[in-house]
């Protein structure tokens, strides 16, 4: 009998998945495939091969889902990075690097449930304004990077700089942007504290 | 690659900005540089929080079943099932199809189930996600980040919590608009799973104050307990 998985943490379904649970990966997905294809689509610029990023990533999940280690990493950072490294590597051997915002595409919010929708919105919020407080050398490093899919050699060529100079924007605005959001923002599951205020 | 030169591509390597030969020799390092890992999981939060402000169209639907599907295939890669070898060949044969018959119904209905969900869910929501979307609410973050107080330029409120544990057994959140001090009940809700979305029955004015306490299952007329937590409409 199906399950219902939805009061389950990220990380209890990453364990479901290693026992080959098919219905925690499509939780893992309702989760957080609207998040991972965007951030495809940020890096590659083209549906199909977003799609396939996608795709690839969630199947490294269902695939090594008993390596993952809860101690190390948040889920849900492991998801983000199997499909980051994945938009990257396609990028780079297609040699389409742009980090130019997405143009005025049609969005259709209403896939996804009601209180997903609220939250990526509210997150989304947050982390642009923190990263519009981020020193612009900083910001332009961070993106560049991780949606322009650029190594650090390629923008140290492209900007005219030193490698060391590029390294320590990187390290600084990665450093300072978390800083900016408080540790854990979408962090493990919480139990609120009683308290008397 | 000289090993202080190898600690500073941490940053790099959480933005994947090292080229493969430079990968190589950073996870090499990682391996045995405790300080290095430690680093790495602090700045792969930053990293993995950029993906959240990315403004993009949602992904096709039929993707979802592309994957599951996919998945289904390989799913005897992940763990061998047992009992199916002991299965006679023959008999094997003919379970199969009706077998396959049973998953695809039992597929099905957890697929009905899930839109139905949805579909109860959202009516319920639809208020609250309009809410979050109106121009001019107004924003105010629960303590580190884990949720959001809306409140509407009419007053109308809604709690946005990520990640909250689910209520204990028999039990339930309540929340509470309080004004000088007197609290009225507006609404309840089990917590749990992903994103926890709560419109709330009772406007929110200047002033008030949220709060949510944890009362046995059904909801009390006035709290009996501490707020778990709470937030001022300033």
């Amino acid at each position: 009998m199906p399950r219902d998985l939805a009061h389950l943490s990220d990380e209890a379904l990453v364990a479901l998945a290693a026992r080959a649970e098919e219905s925690a990966l499509a939780e893992l997905y309702d989760r957080y495939g609207r998040i991972a294809y965007g951030l495809a689509l940020r890096v590659l610029r083209d549906q199909a091969l977003a799609e396939d990023a996608v795709q690839e990533a969630f199947l490294a999940v269902w695939r090594s889902a008993a390596t993952f280690v809860p101690e190390r990493a948040k889920a849900s950072s492991w998801i983000l990075t199997l499909v980051h490294r994945r938009a990257v590597d396609l990028v780079r051997r297609e040699e389409r690097r742009r980090a130019e915002p997405l143009g005025d595409e049609t969005r259709a919010d209403t896939q996804g449930s009601a209180a997903d929708v609220a939250w990526l919105r509210l997150e989304r919020e947050r982390v642009q304004e923190a990263l519009r407080r981020l020193p612009d050398q900083e910001r332009e490093a961070l993106e560049l990077a991780y949606y322009g899919g650029f190594t650090q050699s390629q923008l140290a060529e492209r900007l005219g700089l030193p490698i060391g100079t590029i390294k320590s924007r990187m390290f600084s605005g990665l450093a300072r942007l978390r800083e900016l959001l408080e540790s854990g923002a979408h962090g493990d599951e919480w139990t609120p504290k009683h308290s008397t205020n | 690659m000289d090993t202080e030169a190898l600690h500073e591509l941490t940053a790099a390597y959480a933005l994947d900005a090292l080229d493969a030969h430079e990968v190589r020799g950073y996870e090499e390092h990682l391996a045995h540089c405790e300080r290095c890992r430690a680093e790495l999981a602090a700045l792969t939060e930053g990293a993995t929080s950029l993906a959240f402000a990315v403004d993009a169209p949602p992904p096709p639907p039929e993707l979802r079943g592309r994957i599951l599907e996919a998945a289904r295939a390989e799913r005897s890669n992940v763990v061998p099932l047992r009992r199916r070898w002991a299965v006679p060949a023959a008999l094997a044969a003919a379970g199969i199809a009706a077998a396959a018959a049973i998953v695809l119904a039992v597929w099905a209905s957890s697929l009905n189930g899930k839109l139905d969900r949805e579909r109860t869910r959202s009516a319920h929501q639809l208020t609250a996600v309009e809410l979050v979307a109106s121009p001019g609410a107004r924003r105010i973050p629960l303590a580190g980040g884990r949720g959001t107080l809306v409140v509407s330029k009419t007053g109308q409120a809604a709690l946005v919590l990520n990640r909250l544990s689910r209520a204990p057994e028999g039990q339930t959140y309540e929340a509470w608009v309080i004004e000088r001090g007197k609290p009225r009940p507006a609404g309840l809700f089990a917590g749990g799973g992903g994103v926890s979305l709560v419109g709330l029955s009772r406007g929110v004015p200047d002033g008030a104050v949220v709060a949510v306490t944890v009362e046995r299952k059904g909801g009390v007329a006035q709290p009996t307990g501490a707020p778990v937590f709470s937030a001022r409409m300033a």
